[in-house]
């Protein structure tokens, strides 16, 4: 039988949340600048790490 | 400000494209242990989700010629690009899950040209089978080109490198786990696009002031070109005369040459999506597919088109400073979606980014491969070459199909790259080859008088058409040749697109009669019972009265109906 995709799809964006909160939590004045004033780096990652932490508790739950 | 035309990765960019190539590899060697059959590997054993086969169905076309094409569109034409989505795809994709699913699913045939060989003849199937794999396995090749270039001009990678690379990561995760894998990699692409392109868009839009400041800036892009204020952010309101808008086409050869003839083609006919729903675990999923896939479907304008839209009012109103200009002097569109990632994306969402466009390459390229391999070992190989072997060697045949079609692609990457007008041709070619087929479908599926003879002549008269009338129809500023107009320019066109789409109109009609007439000529030579299963009249209507209401395919087909009308009122 196949594996559950969502078990996949849960680690990389996990994975890719972390590292991007990482690069946001140290981001330099010139990146903020570029994303015109806000940290999005940081804010996005928390929406992609909530949606991997999500996706791997959804293919947990069978 | 000058315009970029480079992209500096960083650490982290390298390290989030790594993760992600390592995801798409170890999902193959994960699937490699469900591949025990041909049915397996071919059709995913039937047994994929309706949530997983949706998303594929929806990616497997999203190649990044797809999400170049529809930002430098955007850029080129405006909103009216959306026509594409609202007017060419969703209609589309409700009928296929509506009316066509349950003969695809239910007929079992393992690949679409098998249904048209149950259906009709050997003679049809022959045709769309062979004309099919050499279309895709071209396309495979052109979309590696594009790729290798691309990458070549942005991050200055190797051209050789990247075909080599991007071929081989494709090769072994298709090899290892066919089908499923090709699918569950597409799903993965889908989410990477949402996530590398909804803060690009987002920041885009809010540098530009937001929408209703953005439709303002879009009047000088449209008035600088001679062109009603509005023509840039109106879907509907300029396509009462070809030469009031810069796609050069009015509202009757949009609709039924881009809406019917073509979208309808593509997206109710092409292996490459509906081999997707044919890897559904049940009936009822497979006509959910393209409904599930419809839904996001209609909102990616807002993701692919709207960059687009936003560029081209910032070049215009920087003065032509902020898209980098091509050789004949205009801005170059299809830099929109690397100039924008390269403009807001600083390190780390730039990874992400970049990876989507990687990642929808590759997808798109894999999904050529898998439609190919499956059509060459059970449409071709078995069906002629040899017939009667075990499943185990047509397993074996799909694999060796996946590696001499990836270098086939290879092969045509390479053509393109030295010939491009051997390119052009092939694609000319092609398009005379599907302008017909919806024509074939349709009257296979609703009309069981519908012979053999009449399928085969019909399509072949179709394409016929369609040749014919390339050769008698030329676009503006364009000299006879490749452009059309080689026989005798008679038919002048506001623009190439407008002369293909009304080609596509031409050569459905030609099909559509011819089907018609040669069929009441000759004999039936399938009987009603043949054909149940096959023919909308002879086949039970597959019951959902006892499911959610979500998972009925006529009652969400009408709401999506209802949704993309809405669409197209609030940007007419």
């Amino acid at each position: 039988m196949n594996f559950d995709l969502r078990l996949p799809l849960g680690l990389i964006f996990t994975i890719y949340g972390i590292i991007l909160i990482g690069t946001g939590l140290t981001s330099t004045p010139e990146m903020i600048r570029q994303t015109l004033g806000q940290n999005i780096t940081l804010g996005w990652g928390v929406v992609q790490l909530l949606f991997g932490l999500a996706m791997l508790f959804l293919s947990r739950k069978k | 400000m000058n315009p970029i035309s480079a992209i500096h990765l960083g650490p982290v960019d390298y390290g989030i494209l790594v993760v992600y190539f390592a995801f798409v590899l170890g999902i193959g060697f994960a699937l490699k242990r469900s591949m025990k059959g041909s049915g397996d590997f071919f059709l995913s054993g039937r047994s994929i989700p309706a949530w997983v086969t949706g998303l594929a169905f929806l990616s497997a076309n999203l190649g990044a010629q797809e999400v170049i094409g529809m930002a430098a569109s955007g850029a080129k034409y405006g909103l009216m690009t959306s026509h594409f989505y609202w007017v060419g795809a969703i209609p589309a994709m409700v009928f296929l899950a509506i009316f066509m699913m349950p003969f695809y699913y239910g007929s079992k045939a393992r690949s679409v040209p098998e249904y048209l060989k149950l259906r009709f003849d050997e003679k049809t199937r022959g045709f769309n089978a062979i004309s099919f794999a050499v279309m895709t396995i071209f396309s495979s090749g052109i979309s590696l080109h594009a790729l290798a270039k691309l990458l070549e001009t942005l991050v200055h990678w190797n051209y050789w490198t990247c075909i080599t690379v991007s071929a081989l990561i494709v090769l072994v995760y298709i090899f290892l786990g066919g089908l499923t894998s090709a699918i569950y990699n597409e799903v993965l692409q889908f989410f990477m696009i949402v996530m590398g392109f909804a803060p690009l868009v987002y920041l885009a839009l809010q540098d530009a002031g937001g929408w209703t400041v953005l439709k303002e800036k879009l009047i000088p892009v449209a008035t600088a070109q001679g062109f009603a204020p509005g023509t840039w952010s109106q879907s509907w309101a300029h396509l009462g005369n070809p030469v009031e808008n810069p796609m050069g086409v009015g509202w009757f050869g949009m609709v039924m040459g881009l809406g019917f003839v073509l979208s309808f083609g593509y997206w109710c006919t092409d292996f490459l999506v509906v081999q997707r729903a044919m890897a559904a675990d049940s009936m009822s999923s497979a006509r959910r597919t393209p409904l599930i896939a419809a839904i996001p479907k209609m909102l990616f304008p807002a993701l692919v088109i709207l960059p687009g839209m936003i560029a081209i009012a910032l070049h215009q109103q920087s003065g032509g400073m902020f898209l980098p200009t091509a050789a004949d002097g205009t801005p170059d569109y299809n830099m929109v979606i690397p100039t924008l990632l390269a403009k807001y994306l600083p390190t780390g969402l730039l990874g992400i980014g970049f990876t989507a466009l990687m990642a929808s390459f590759m997808s798109g390229m894999a999904g050529n491969v898998t439609a190919f391999n499956t059509v060459w070992t059970y449409d071709i190989y078995q069906s002629y070459l040899a017939p009667n072997k075990t499943d185990a060697h047509y397993l074996w045949m799909g694999r060796f199909a996946t590696v001499f079609g990836i270098l086939i692609s290879i092969a045509a990457a390479f053509l393109a790259s030295q010939f491009n007008n051997i390119m052009d041709m092939l694609q000319l070619v092609f398009g005379f080859v599907n302008a017909p087929l919806f024509a074939t479908f349709l009257l296979g599926m609703f009309w069981r008088r519908t012979t053999g003879h009449g399928a085969f002549w019909g399509l072949l008269g179709g394409t016929l058409s369609a040749a014919i009338f390339h050769g008698l129809a030329l676009a503006k500023g364009c000299v006879p040749g490749i452009k059309g107009g080689w026989l005798h320019p008679m038919f002048p066109f506001q623009s190439e697109m407008g002369q293909n789409f009304w080609m596509a109109i031409v050569a459905w009609s030609a099909c559509f009669g011819l089907t018609v007439l040669i069929s009441l000529l000759t004999r039936r030579t399938k009987s009603d019972e043949e054909l149940k299963g096959l023919v909308y009249s002879l086949t039970p209507k597959p019951k959902s009265e006892d499911e959610a209401w979500y998972k009925r395919p006529v009652l969400v087909g009408v709401l999506v109906m209802i949704a993309v009308v809405i669409l197209n009122l609030l940007f007419l």
